[in-house]
């Protein structure tokens, strides 16, 4: 794997050894000695040019257990600020040495950009790109859905079967469409539930089941996941619904609504939780909820992705 | 390209059941003792020396696995591989006598590995090191304790483990070795790929 760009291209194979491989990160974070000298010697080059603070710290600290050198750049207050161009900032970064660099950008395909250019040599990990895709989110999902599913023999398995339930924001969410693609791939059914302004005009290459109604599509669906996904705040402003507590009503996971899942349900979120929004206190909170998983899981799946994109010789690697 | 089989099956479990003995020799009986595999083949090694060493001793001894991936020198030079899973006896190995297992001795490179991966593992009190083949050609400066064969060889030729538990059949080959073929003697020792 020379690069981490899109779920969308991933073959099973490559999703299982992802996943496969961060069971073995996973261990790591019990043992003793909680770090791997395994990238001793290569930069890593988080570079952000959106907000994050989340994906960031998760990278960063996959980066440190794998005996990386972390660089951060935030494009806030940086040269980008004085309008230096992503090819420019890019190969500054290359000059310094870069190995690895994790892009965050606004603008959708400005990983792939960075990948095919041929501006710098260095392993790209899309770490969302606009409203497009965030891979390594969905990997740490798919993994947390299969430790839940399958315990300790996760290895090797995919999700066959499995009912999953994204609700939210289908739009605008990159979490949604990485996720759609690699369940797919892995076996598992999605169903997306939207108000129809929050969902995309053309869902076909999506390759999901489409519902508006929260309360038959749980009825109906009998989902084994419940996928939350976060009302950005500033979509409030822009007439998507009518206002937050209708919202709330309708596609928000409330106490009323949490008790309706069937009871092995698990309720997952990518975080920031808009509380009282999108997912209630007695989801959240709940034993069923993946909140915390997630973000543990990040780390190792992000150790994996590192560890795969950059520890090969990279001449060889597809 | 000749391929001539050095150990029959029969030959790989009588091999086995010496180095049972010697290491409850060694080590004065089975107490302390935990039994690591470096995957893949060593793990079905030391699955099988754990249950000798216990039906010798009868005394259970524990058995485990230790992947050397994330350890290896060698990443940079070769394809990304995945890693194996590491499982560790629920005593851990602090303390314990660490028999270490794996179905070659060659460049001692993975060895080297798998000390680094233990020391990040635990404190064992001492650590062995067991092999079915051993080949020659160290790197670094490494020697095994328990040897099921001593094998000298040319970097030409290669070492074929097969077990049953992996790959169906049994037996040690060697393959070439008729004619230097000028190749540098790069292969890793382990794995299911020939050595």
């Amino acid at each position: 794997m020379r690069h981490l760009l899109s779920t969308a291209d991933l073959s099973r194979d490559d999703a299982l050894r992802v996943l496969d491989v961060s069971e073995d990160m996973a261990d790591v974070a019990t043992r003793q000695v909680k770090k791997l000298p395994t990238l001793r010697g290569t930069t890593v080059v988080n570079l952000f040019y959106e907000d994050s603070t989340r994906t960031r710290i998760s990278f960063e600290a996959a980066a440190k257990r794998l005996s990386a050198d972390v660089i951060n750049f935030a494009a806030k207050g940086s040269s980008v600020s004085k309008g230096e161009s992503l090819k420019d900032t890019a190969q500054t970064l290359a000059a310094m040495g870069a190995d690895g660099i994790v892009i965050r950008h606004p603008s959708s395909g400005a990983p792939r950009v960075l990948a095919d250019s041929g501006w710098v040599e260095a392993g790209i990990v899309n770490a969302g790109d606009g409203t497009h895709e965030h891979p390594t989110q969905a990997l740490l999902d798919a993994f947390t859905m299969r430790r839940r599913v399958h315990g300790a023999a996760s290895r090797g398995r995919d999700l066959d079967g499995l009912e999953v339930m994204i609700v939210g924001d289908i739009l605008h969410s990159r979490v949604a469409r990485s996720n759609a693609w690699l369940l797919r791939t892995l076996g598992a059914r999605v169903t997306v539930v939207a108000p129809p302004t929050l969902l995309p005009v053309d869902l076909s290459r999506l390759g999901v089941a489409v519902r508006y109604d929260l309360d038959d599509a749980i009825r109906e669906v009998r989902p084994d996941v419940v996928m939350m996904l976060r009302i950005q705040q500033e979509r409030m402003n822009e007439a998507f619904f009518p206002n937050a507590r209708e919202y709330a009503g309708s596609w928000g996971l409330g106490a009323a609504r949490f008790a309706s899942l069937p009871p092995e349900t698990i309720v997952m979120h990518p975080g920031p939780m808009n509380r009282g929004l999108e997912i209630s206190d007695e989801a959240a909170d709940s034993p069923r909820s993946t909140v915390r998983d997630q973000v543990a899981n990040g780390v190792a799946v992000r150790m994996a992705v590192l560890y795969l994109t950059l520890a090969g010789d990279r001449e060889d690697s597809l | 390209m000749s391929t001539r089989t050095v150990l029959s099956q029969a030959d790989i479990t009588r091999a086995l059941t010496r180095i049972a003995h010697e290491i409850l020799e060694s080590n004065r009986g089975p107490d302390g003792l935990v039994v690591l595999g470096v995957p893949t083949r060593g793990v079905v090694l030391a699955d099988r020396l754990g249950a000798s060493l216990s039906s010798i001793s009868g005394v259970p001894v524990p058995v485990g696995a230790v992947d050397v991936t994330m350890y290896r020198d060698d990443l940079r030079r070769n394809p990304t591989r995945a890693s194996q899973p590491t499982s560790l006896p629920a005593g851990g190995i602090d303390g314990a006598t660490v028999v270490l297992v794996d179905d070659v001795l060659y460049s001692g490179r993975t060895v080297r590995a798998a000390l680094d991966a233990l020391s990040s593992l635990g404190r064992p009190r001492a650590v062995r090191l067991a092999v079915l083949v051993d080949r020659g050609h160290r790197e670094l400066p490494i020697r095994a304790d328990f040897v099921g064969k001593n094998l000298p060889t040319s970097t030409a030729e290669r070492i074929f483990v097969r077990l049953a538990e992996v790959d169906g059949d049994e037996l040690v080959a060697i393959e070439g070795g008729a004619g230097d073929d000028g190749r540098p003697a790069a292969a890793p020792e382990t794995g299911g790929a020939p050595s």
